[in-house]
């Protein structure tokens, strides 16, 4: 069924060298609308690489990328690519000295997000930061700090979201819950997510497919019954362990 | 106390000098500066006593140097710390991976440095004009557009300083602090050119800054309004500014190539 459509995002046989160090090696794939798909891999499998390479953030050394039919090495394609598209990371902050409410606002204009306020308040309700909306950055936990940021993706209602280990600082709960909502706006938004975690059960539950890299490659790919059920794992924490420890399906 | 602690802590600091030139550089950097400036301050009195000229006017030439040496400064800290606060507050990639182009980027550092020269300027004349009767409002009319071509010169360098902490990543911070002040003792801010040595005399001829001290001195002096001056920094701005340009959009091009702006904002 999913075939069918056309996908959001193509990449094919993308690759990115640092001097004489392969990263990622002619990797190939397509995120359709409404569908998350996992990008699992040991650290250092070229998860972050690839998902830099689609923000344009690092130039590929070969290989093709187009979103929204758009080539994002074009400066004026990739500005309007990244009007539809939203990125969320663990890894990434926000001005410290703002108010959650201000830095919203500085990227709801960034977006050219119209209504600004009402979206603010609707995230702000969304990601459970109600209470701290006009406190300083600087005071958030790391895990209001990782709501925040999800905050911000959600933004400018993207048509991709790329999330880089969005929930590794949440508490069970409130990751549970975000999984819920991520969930929710693949079903009712369309929205196409682009997921990397090291929470195996999480990819299990959220991924309609998984990409597995290694040393910048992609070994397999399917849903997440397959790939158990090819690298004969008892489940896909098995299955990542093996593929860490080089066992080939 | 015990000594192999603070032999731990004497030890981390020399590894810090160890692993980075900026840092070592910096050292002699302030130093060697202070030097240079004070030594052509102290020249320039010397050869009017010996002269025998009249005493000029002293306060109006350094308390208006001071003010507008701080337009430059503070114009190029407008870009350069603003920039490096994105790197600090780790929201460099959340900017960069929004529809924000890096022209719109440097526009909008461009705009906080306007509004931090506009402060800044206002709060130093009005404190000048309390504090010691300096009213630099008098004559304001007449420096506006030398405080228009410091405030280019701050922009261009600037940029050039948020290039080279792009490239170089945070060790290069140092720069943003320090870059302007290398202008400094050839821009003749609190002296006049011909107090420099020739071969520095020279290089003061391809500085912006120096023709606007200049202008500056002439103005306070009562001399006619040294037009050329204005042309030649104006003129010498832009070339700055067109370079620092060509050269930060350079080195984004390569980051990108090296991964590197990813790096930064993580």
């Amino acid at each position: 069924m999913v075939a069918a459509v056309t996908p959001l995002l193509e990449v094919k046989n993308l690759s990115k060298s640092f001097n004489s160090f392969q990263a990622v090696k002619s990797v190939s794939f397509d995120l359709y609308p409404g569908e998350i798909l996992g990008m699992l891999g040991p650290n250092g499998a070229g998860k972050t690489t690839i998902i830099h390479m689609l923000l344009g953030l690092t130039s590929p050394t070969s290989g093709e990328i187009r979103i929204f039919g758009l080539d994002p090495s074009r400066p004026r394609q990739r500005e309007k690519i990244l009007r539809r598209m939203n990125f969320s990371s663990t890894y990434v902050a926000m001005p410290y000295s703002l108010t959650l409410r201000e830095s919203l606002m500085v990227f709801a204009r960034l977006y050219g997000v119209r209504k600004a306020r009402s979206r603010i308040d609707l995230l702000v309700e969304q990601f459970e930061l109600k209470e701290v909306v006009d406190r300083p950055v600087r005071t958030l936990s790391s895990g209001q700090m990782t709501r925040l940021n999800l905050a911000k993706a959600f933004i400018n209602e993207p048509e991709i979201l790329l999330l880089d280990e969005p929930t590794a600082s949440l508490d069970p709960d409130i990751a549970d819950r975000t999984r819920t909502y991520l969930l929710e706006m693949k079903r009712t938004k369309k929205m196409a997510i682009l997921y990397t975690s090291h929470n195996m059960q999480e990819m299990e539950e959220i991924s309609d497919r998984l990409l597995f890299l290694h040393h910048g490659e992609i070994i397999a790919r399917g849903t997440p019954d397959d790939l158990v059920a090819r690298f004969r794992g008892e489940d896909l924490e098995d299955v990542f362990l093996k593929v860490a420890r080089e066992v080939r399906p | 106390m015990k000594p192999y602690r603070i032999s731990a802590m004497f030890l981390r600091h020399i590894y810090l000098y160890k692993h980075s030139l900026t840092r070592l550089v910096e050292i002699f950097y302030w130093p060697l500066l202070d030097l240079l400036v004070w030594g052509f301050v102290s020249l320039y009195i010397t050869k009017l006593s010996a002269e025998g000229k009249s005493t000029p006017n002293f306060l109006g030439i350094f308390l208006g140097a001071l003010i507008l040496w701080d337009i430059l400064f503070r114009s190029q800290q407008g870009i350069s710390v603003s920039f490096l606060e994105e790197v600090w507050a780790r929201n460099f990639l959340n900017l960069f991976v929004s529809p924000l182009t890096i022209g719109e980027y440097l526009a909008s550092l461009m705009m906080v440095a306007v509004f931090k020269v506009v402060v800044v300027f206002l709060i130093s004349s009005l404190l000048a004009w309390i504090l010691y009767s300096f009213n630099l409002f008098i004559i304001g009319m007449y420096l506006l557009p030398f405080m228009i071509c410091l405030v280019i010169l701050g922009w261009a360098i600037g940029i050039l300083t948020t290039g080279l902490i792009l490239r170089f990543g945070q060790q290069a911070e140092v720069l943003a602090w320090g870059v302007a002040f290398l202008f400094q003792p050839i821009s003749a801010v609190f002296y006049p050119v011909s107090v420099l040595p020739r071969f520095l005399q020279k290089v003061a001829l391809a500085i912006p800054a120096s023709y606007v001290f200049e202008g500056m001195r002439s103005i306070i002096f009562g001399r006619t309004f040294p037009v050329g001056h204005l042309v030649k920094a104006f003129g010498l701005d832009l070339v700055y500014l067109s370079l620092a340009l060509f050269f930060f959009f350079r080195m984004f091009r390569q980051v990108r190539a090296k991964g590197l702006l990813a790096k930064m904002g993580e």
